[in-house]
């Protein structure tokens, strides 16, 4: 790929998206835009990248944004911010809604649907979520993959990373062709909705709990600080923020500090938390 | 810290290190698939043993019982249902930790398997990645 290209797809991601497209990463184009090639028959990656400077129609524009973004997860990804939700905040949470009975949690960027599925049937199997009202909004830029997660059928290969296989039995249904489907009383629990993190968030109404969970590392830093102070806005006082394993907020933005004792479980700042 | 105290210290820590590394033992009778399983288990540092049926393993366990046990179902002279149910029966039998891995995977299959007694369930084909997952999930990674 010639510089001037390279150049003109990083900065339509990072204007559209939000997505850093540095050089090292630059062997990724072909493999993923090798497909949409094909499909707007564009001849090569080359002829993609001409279409998208001239007059990109919309699916164009947004196949080649979908193509580009990461979606890889499992169930229960890393197990130990699942941990920390059930025995740490949620237990704080339930303590602190007991009047209202009432959640709201959201993903942030949900993929295939892996981890909004692996936090409803945690809270499905909470029995002192018994009566409760709870919203889990799963959100994603990519709406191809978010008609995926919104079908909640995997692999036999997907649904054995991370599910034990007890959970497994409880919530899928397995159909005739090594296809297992989550249950409808998991699926109903999940609201997908499709959401540019560069866009306004107010859709998502106000929140308990965030999961942005491995997307802030694909951001530059000052959308990084964005997105956060954002997802502040959206999130109650004593609400909390999961990020990534690789993700921090340090050095990034004032809106949130970390939860001392759990990594990847952020808060506000009690001065902010007071003030509000 | 003098040389000879030096080598004395190593002498121990290698001799600790063998005494709590942990056994692993593969019951498959495809000796791909034990040896694949084998490669995909490497960075663990399992001391491995292998048997290619149920009645091999089970002398083996009488001898030796191990951490884990990677369990095909269907095999010669003893197939995976009947050494599971028999290796709980036996003393310290209830220790290891049984993933059966098995193309046997409709719903039934899976609820007689962990009736049984199996920790965890692997279905075939797998790789790695499952492999890792499914360990973690019983506490052997």
């Amino acid at each position: 790929m010639i510089a001037t290209d390279f150049e003109f797809l990083a900065s339509f991601l990072k204007t559209n998206s939000g997505l850093t497209l540095t050089p090292d990463k630059a062997y990724l184009i072909e493999s993923r835009l090798q497909p949409i090639t094909v499909k707007h028959s564009k001849g090569d990656v080359a002829g993609l990248i001409n279409a998208l400077r001239s007059s990109a129609s919309g699916d164009l524009r947004r196949d080649i944004i979908e193509a580009m973004t990461t979606n890889e997860t499992s169930f229960f990804r890393d197990s130990k911010p699942f941990d920390i939700f059930k025995n740490e905040v949620l237990t704080k949470l339930i303590a602190a809604r007991a009047a209202k009975k009432s959640l709201r949690i959201w993903c942030a960027a949900a993929s295939s649907g892996q981890e909004p599925y692996s936090l409803a049937i945690m809270l499905k199997d909470d029995p002192r979520l018994a009566g409760w009202k709870v919203d889990l909004i799963a959100s994603d830029i990519d709406t191809s993959i978010l008609a995926k997660a919104n079908a909640g059928k995997y692999s036999k290969f997907e649904v054995q990373r991370g599910m034990p296989i007890q959970l497994l039995m409880k919530h899928f249904n397995k159909l005739n062709d090594d296809t297992w489907e989550v249950k409808s009383e998991i699926r109903s629990m999940v609201q997908f909705r499709q959401l540019n993190l560069l866009e306004d968030f107010a859709s998502i109404g106000t929140v308990d709990v965030v999961f942005c969970r491995n997307v802030l590392i694909y951001f530059d830093a000052a959308t990084k600080g964005t997105v956060l102070e954002k997802t502040a806005r959206r999130l109650n006082d004593d609400g909390y923020l999961f990020l990534g394993g690789a993700e921090t907020v340090l050095g990034v933005s004032a809106a949130f500090e970390p939860s001392a004792g759990h990594r990847g479980l952020y808060v506000k700042p009690q001065r902010l938390a007071k003030a509000a | 810290m003098e040389p000879s105290t030096l080598r004395c210290h190593s002498a121990l820590t290698t001799n600790r290190w063998r005494i709590t590394m942990k056994s692993f033992l593969l019951v498959d009778d495809s000796a791909i698939i034990r040896k694949l399983a084998k490669r995909m288990l490497a960075k663990h540092q399992y001391e491995f043993s292998e048997a290619e049926n149920g009645a091999v393993a089970l002398d083996i366990c009488r001898a030796n019982m191990p951490s884990g046990i990677l369990l095909d179902w269907n095999m010669p002279v003893m197939d995976g249902l009947t050494f599971i149910r028999e290796l709980r029966t036996l003393p310290g039998g209830t220790k290891p930790k049984v993933l059966f891995c098995t193309t046997e995977c409709e719903m039934d299959k899976i609820e007689t398997a962990m009736g049984a007694g199996a920790d965890e369930f692997i279905m075939k084909p797998f790789d790695e990645e499952i492999l890792s997952s499914k360990l973690e999930l019983v506490g052997l990674a």
